[in-house]
Parts: C-alpha cells; structure tokens; sequence
C-alpha cells in the first residue's frame, strides 16, 4: 500500500520532471473570447473579474499544484485569436511548490 | 555600333509602335489578354520583352491583367497592359485601385467599335469619356491619344513619363485605324530618349503617402524595410485605413489637384490655323487626320478654318476652348461615337458646336467634315 | 502564481502593434491564422524586409494591415494576380496571398486556378469560414449544404467547393487543409508551404461566430470551434478527391499535395531575358521547356491510388 504522503510525493517528483510555464497576458488586447480557458488542457485558466479597457475579463491563471499547474504546452497562446495571451517556461529554481 | 545609338526609320503599325514606345522608355513588365484590335502589343511585347530582360505574361483575363501591372509597378518595374473596349471595361476596377494607390503604370486602350462585343475589327473612339469617368469615385484621368504610328511610339513615351511624374496610371487611347496603320516610325537613338523615374524616398522607413510640395508622394521600393502598407480604402499617408469625411476629402483633394494643378504641363493641344479661324475643328486620334484634310479643303474654299486637336483628351482644355469662344469662334467636332467630346466641348465653350459623329466603323471622310464646317459657318450662334 | 501583466507580445515585431486590438470579432479564427502564420515566419527565420503580404477584400483581407510588412490590400477576387505581377518583377521577394474564401474562390476563383496551373512561387492562406463574414454572412462558395446564410435563408441548395481538391488538380506543388482547433499542425503546415518552391497553398478552417455560427446551431465561440474538433479526420496523404466537405458529418485535413521542388513559373520568366536561351535553337528550348515542367505523376498516382483509411482525429495537442 502506498501512503497518502508516499502518493504525494511520487505526484510532486513527477510533476518537478514535466515543464511548467509562466503565464503572461497583455491586458488590453484581450476580446474575452473564452478560447484559452476552453482549450487550456490543465484547466488552468479562469475568467477574471477584472476588466479591460474595451470591457472584456480578461483570464486569471488559478493553479493548484502540484497537479493542476500550467505545463507550458503552448495551446493557449496559439488559440488567442488576439495576441494577447502567451507562456514562457518556467527557471526551475522559482517554481513555487 | 548598336542600332540603339543612332536614330532608325522603321515600318511599323500603330500597336507595334506603342509597344516599342514603352520598351524605349524603360517598360519591363508586361501583362494582358489578347483582344483585337490591341492584340498586337502584347504579341510585340512577347518577343520583345525577354530581349530586354523583361516579364511578358499573357494573363487569363483583363481583371488579372491590370492587378498584375500594378503589382509589378509598385515591385518596381514600368508596367503596361494593352486591351481594347470589352477588357477596358473589365478593368476600370482595378484603374481605380490605381489612382487611389497611386500607381503608376499605362494602360493602352485600342478602341473598335461598342457597346459590348461591338465591332471588334472596325474602328471607334467610344471611350472618350470611359477613359475619364469610367471608374466609380471622384478622380482626375490623364489620357493621350495619338493619330499616326509616329504618336503611338512618342505618346508611349510620354504616358510613361506622366505616369512616373504624377504617381498615376495614365490612358493611352488609340483607336482600330491608328492601330493598324502602317507607317514609318522614326525610333531615337536611346540616348535621346527622356525617360521619368518615379520619386524614391530617401528615408527608411518612408510613408507610401506621404506627399511631398507638389502634391506626389515618392514611393518607396519594396524589400527595403518601409514595411508599406497599400490599400484601396480611404487612407492616412502611412496607408493606414481612415474612414473619415475629413480623411476623404484630404486624400480625394490631393489626388485630384495632384493633376490638376499642374494641367498646363500635362495638356497638350495642336492648334493648327486657330488664331484667325471662324471655326475650330476639334478632333482627336484618326479623326484629326480626316479633319485636318478638311480644314485644308475649307481654306483652300476661303473658308477661315483651324484644327484644335487633343493630343491628351484628359485633362480636357476647358480654359482655351472657352477663350476661343468668347473670341467669336464657332465649332466643329469629328469623332467616332454618338457624341462625348461634343458635351465638353458645348460645356467648355458654353454654345452648340456642329456635331460630325461617325459610328459606323469608318473614319471620317473629309469632306463629311468640311460640310459640318460649312454647316458652321452659315449657323447664327 | 496569478497571470502576469505584460505589455509586449512575442510576436509584435512582426505586428503593426499600434493598429490592435484588430477589428475582427472576439473568438474569430482569423487572428490564430495570423498568429500561425507569424510563428511559422518566425521559425523559419523569414526575413519580414523581404516578405510581402497581399490580401483581396473581406475580414481576411483585413490582415494586410497588421503584419509589419509590405503589405497590400487589394480589391476583391484580385490578390492573386497582384501577388503574381510583385512575385514575377520581383521573384527575389516572398509573396504570401492571405484572403477568404469567398475572395479567393468567388469572385477571384479563375486567377486562383491559373496560379495554381501556372505553379507561380507564391503562398496563398486560405481561410474557409463558410461564409461572407464581411458583408454580414451571406452564402460563400464553400457554405456547406443546407447551411442557412442571410441570402440562402431556407437553407443553401448549392455544393460548396473542395478547395483543396481543385488547388492540388489544378497544379499546385503543396496543398495542406487544417483547422484553427489544429493549431500546432496549422503552424508546421505554414512552415512547408512558406519554405515549397512553388504555388503552395493551405486552407484553413476557421470560425465565424458571428455571421455562420450563430445561425448554425453552433451557440457560441466555443461552439463554433469544437465543430473542427468534432468532425475533422487527420489523414496521411489523403486523395485530394476525399476533400469535399458535408454539413455535420466527418471531413478530411491533412496535406493533399507535397510535390517535388521544380523550375516555377518565375524561375521560366527570368529564364527567358537570358541571352543564352534566347539564342539557341528552338528544339533545345522546347526540350529546357519539357524537362522542367510540372510533374503532375504525383497527383495521378494520389487520384487513382487506394484510400488510406481513416484515422479518427484528436485534438492534436
Ligand atoms: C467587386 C466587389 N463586389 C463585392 C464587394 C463586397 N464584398 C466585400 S467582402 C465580400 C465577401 C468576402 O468574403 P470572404 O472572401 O469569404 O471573406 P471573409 O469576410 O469571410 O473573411 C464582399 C462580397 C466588394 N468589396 N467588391
Ligand atoms: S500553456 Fe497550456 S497549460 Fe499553460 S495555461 Fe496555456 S494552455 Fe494551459
Ligand atoms: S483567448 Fe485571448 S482574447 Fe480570448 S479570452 Fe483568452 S486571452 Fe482573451
Ligand atoms: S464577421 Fe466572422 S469572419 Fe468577420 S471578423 Fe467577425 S467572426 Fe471573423
Ligand atoms: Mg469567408
């Protein structure tokens, strides 16, 4: 039997081992449209209560690791329609765990 | 010693003259659709061209013609495209497209007879105000009509030269008889022959509409980093789409006085007997052949007779001809369609002229002429 | 760690940044089309100095103004000849034709088929959203049957054009269809076609919530996306006659034509001005003409070749 505590650090070895991304959004672009959120595959991203210029919400990135992190698969910056959403991969040594 | 540094004699139509014409002032970017009676300018271009180490294309349609000469214009190249009425009118979107983006290049139009598939071997000059008002929107044309071979190969010249001086596509409207005339051409040598280039910027990055005093933008060549961008739409002097009422009426007041403030240096008339004349025959293209034979006969009667003939029909001399009325003259005009040059002319001289129209196909005969100059003369206005 | 706030986009050198945000809608495809295409730019190290973007008329002809380029907005149906004339005087120049449907098929469809045939050295992007999203959404050449457009109201009784069919017959050396959904694959697609000598050609299904989704059955952006999800096949080499696309039902991506690098049309031009070939004889020229024309083998071998069977597609991230 693995433990509670064996089984959450096997999950957090693995997740150290898969690349994590950065999330940046550039506010004022954003339409809104709800495409990253929708095809973002960890479930990362949520609407904001912010709201921009234009009145759009923009995304807020809400992660809960170690699962339901950002792992910079690039989907969401490729999915905006509006150049407003992109990711950089994470330095190691600042990843908040 | 090449054939290019001396000056040669040579037998050659109308069409064909034309073509060479825009080979001598630096053409190297051709694209049409064959179409009597211009055919023979493409075909002229077909063998020339390469010669020259310029781009023929026979393209599949007038609409592409004339979007790849403008294409071909602003890659840098002096562009031409030939056609004939049915493709003149395909393509009076895309002329548009080039006075609004101020392109330079020269559309040949060899006119026969119309409306529609009309008269495609016989002779008409049915496009006098097409090549004027033929495209939608506000705009000054600039349009040269020669009447011999000689012409055709000088006013290609010229149109080029207008062309490059006021970014702008400019007409050259032939018709079916000087088309297929033959007769001997006298071809400079190169040296002698003027040719305009098109203003460069001397900055990078330089705005594609950015005028300078006289109205003309110079343009700046692709590939160099200006990061142009061109557009049909109503715009700012980067390109930048403005769909405003003042935005329009600065852009629409520019490229229209771009013209017409400098008409005297783009008009040029043949007045031929004009200063003691009772009557002024206005005439253009072949029929200022037929009427210049009239004037002649009218003189040779005692009849006091002058030929005014539009060497450019655009812009049109509205200014002189009124000036000639108010002299007293009375006029005669002789063209091959059912009355176009006649309403300028009536409008510019603010009187009835005696109208010799001929739509049949044929040029004028003289004496058809003559009697309309009688005809003038024993008139009471 | 919450999103963080930037103000520079990785992209917005190839942008004119100043004209943003873009008129097109909230979730239109058109802007991940662009997007696409300027990754694939930028992977493959296009110079943007040396690279010209035309467009026709229509909210995909609205790109011309954003890439920071020379860039040209035509008028309708008319890009592809204009591309031609910058591409034949200027071969030197990368020349990519980015237009709608309606655009490129509609009113221009006989300069796209010429192109093709001609095998001019040009890239055209072509973004199929079944519909005249400009105007306000009427019927496009490539509305599928029975869609309800504002001008086919009780429902569209016409076939729409294969795209990718008609491009890889008529000539064309690389034709690709993906979707905006197969964003990864779009973008690898677009590095092919931009690095093919040759008329290379991908179209790209892309919404248009606004003017066919919303009278479609698809509610919403979202909806109007996982459409691509739901029914595109993922198929290798497919035959570009398996290109036709039904309402509702499964329909094929993939690269229809990747033919050999040969002379293109540009190529033939510039040969032509040279002294050399002028002055042979006419049977050398005829032979130079034979022995570098289009080897349309591949495509006949694709058309009557067996169909591969098809895999079912996922998202491909
Ligand atoms: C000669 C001409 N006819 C009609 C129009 C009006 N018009 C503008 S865009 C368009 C349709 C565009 O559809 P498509 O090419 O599919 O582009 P989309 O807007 O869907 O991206 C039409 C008919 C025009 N501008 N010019
Ligand atoms: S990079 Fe991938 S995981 Fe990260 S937010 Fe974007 S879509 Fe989600
Ligand atoms: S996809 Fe882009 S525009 Fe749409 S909500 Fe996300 S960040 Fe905003
Ligand atoms: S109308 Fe359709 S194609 Fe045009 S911008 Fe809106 S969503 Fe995009
Ligand atoms: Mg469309």
């Amino acid at each position: 039997m693995v433990t509670e505590a064996e089984k959450q650090r096997l999950l957090e070895r693995e997740a150290a081992t898969i690349p994590r991304g950065d999330v940046y959004i550039v506010e004022e672009r954003c339409k809104g449209c709800g495409l990253c959120i929708a095809f973002c595959p960890k479930k990362v991203l949520v609407e904001s209560d912010r709201i921009n210029e234009k009145g759009y919400h923009p995304p807020e990135l809400v992660e809960k690791p170690p699962v339901d992190v950002c792992i910079n698969c690039g989907f969401c910056e490729r999915i905006c329609p509006d150049f407003a959403i992109f990711v950089k991969e994470k330095k190691v040594n600042n990843s908040e765990q | 010693m090449s054939s290019k540094d001396i000056a040669a004699d040579e037998f050659l139509s109308g069409d064909a003259a034309a073509a060479e014409g825009a080979i001598a002032v630096g053409c190297r970017f051709f694209a049409g659709y064959p179409i009597t009676p211009s055919s023979e300018v493409a075909e002229r271009m077909a063998r020339r061209l390469p010669e020259v180490g310029g781009i023929f294309i026979q393209m599949e349609d007038e609409l592409s013609s004339i979007a790849a000469i403008l294409g071909g214009s602003w890659a840098g190249k002096k562009s031409m495209t030939a056609t004939s009425g049915p493709g003149f009118s395909l393509m009076m979107e895309n002329y548009g497209l080039g006075i609004m983006t101020e392109t330079p290049t020269v559309i040949v139009n060899v006119q026969r007879g119309g409306p529609s598939t009309g008269l495609p071997t016989l002779l008409g000059q049915g496009e006098f105000m097409q090549a004027r008002f033929g495209t939608h929107g506000s705009l000054e044309a600039i349009a040269l009509s020669p009447e011999s071979p000689q012409e055709c190969f000088d006013f290609a010249i010229r149109a080029f030269n207008l062309a490059e001086r006021f970014r702008t596509p400019v007409i050259l409207l032939m018709d079916e008889s000087v088309g297929h005339l033959f007769e001997k051409v006298r071809i400079p040598p190169q040296r002698n022959i003027e040719a305009v280039s098109r203003k460069l910027p001397e900055e990078v990055p330089y705005p594609p509409f950015r005028a300078d005093e006289d109205l003309v933008p110079p343009m700046p060549p692709l590939g160099d980093g200006h990061h142009i961008h061109v557009t049909g739409l109503t715009h700012d002097d980067e390109g930048r789409p403005e769909m405003t009422p003042k935005m329009q009426e600065e852009l629409m007041g520019r490229l229209v006085n771009k013209i017409r403030l400098y008409k005297d240096e783009i008009m040029d008339i043949e007045e031929d007997g004009i200063d003691d004349a009772d009557i002024v025959v206005v005439a253009y293209g072949i029929t200022a052949r037929s009427a210049r034979r009239a004037v002649t006969l009218a003189r040779e009667k005692g009849i006091k007779a002058g030929l005014f003939r539009l060497k450019t029909v655009w812009p049109f001399p509205t200014e002189r001809l009124r000036e000639l009325a108010e002299q007293g003259k009375k006029f005669v005009v002789a063209e091959v369609n059912t009355g176009q040059a006649l309403i300028m002319v009536e409008q510019a001289t603010r009187k009835d002229a005696v109208f010799v129209g001929k739509y049949g196909g044929e040029p004028h005969k003289p004496f058809e002429i003559l009697n309309g100059i009688e005809e003038a003369l024993h008139a009471d206005n | 760690m919450p999103i963080i706030k930037a103000d520079k986009y990785p992209l917005d050198p190839y942008l004119r940044t100043e004209r943003l945000p873009h008129v097109w809608c909230p979730g239109c495809g058109l802007g991940i089309v662009l997007n696409a295409f300027l990754r694939a730019m930028q992977k493959l190290g296009m110079d943007p100095d040396k690279t010209v973007v035309v467009s026709g008329i229509g909210c995909t002809g609205r790109t011309a103004g954003y890439v920071k380029m020379d860039s040209f907005h035509t008028t309708h149906g008319r890009a592809i000849p204009f591309a031609l004339g910058i591409k034949a005087a200027r071969p030197d120049l990368n020349v990519v034709v980015f237009s709608g449907d309606g655009d490129l098929f509609s009113i221009g469809g006989n300069h796209i088929i010429h192109a093709a045939r001609r095998n001019i050295d040009i890239t055209v992007i072509a973004v199929n959203n079944f519909i005249y999203g400009m105007t306000g959404g009427q019927l496009a050449p490539t509305t599928p049957e029975t869609s309800i457009t504002t001008t086919s109201p009780y429902g569209n009784l016409e076939s729409p054009f294969n795209m990718a069919g008609l491009m890889a017959i008529a000539g064309a050396s690389y034709v690709a269809r993906w979707t905006t959904v197969h964003a990864r694959r779009l973008e690898k697609g677009l590095e092919k076609a931009l690095s093919k000598r040759g008329f290379s050609f991908v179209e790209v299904m892309s919404p248009c919530p606004t003017a066919f989704g919303r009278r479609n059955k698809m509610k919403g952006i979202i909806d109007s996306m996982m459409y691509y999800q739901k029914y595109a096949i993922i198929k290798d080499n497919p035959n570009p006659l398996d290109g036709v696309i039904k309402p509702n039902e499964k329909f094929v991506i993939g690269e229809f034509m990747d033919a050999e690098d040969e002379p293109t049309f540009d190529d033939k031009l510039w040969e032509l001005t040279k002294r050399d070939f002028l002055e042979t004889s006419q049977a050398d020229r005829a032979k130079w003409i034979l022995e570098h024309r289009r080897h349309l083998e591949t495509l006949a071998t694709l058309i009557a070749g067996e169909n591969i069977a098809p895999q079912e597609g996922e998202m491909d991230e």
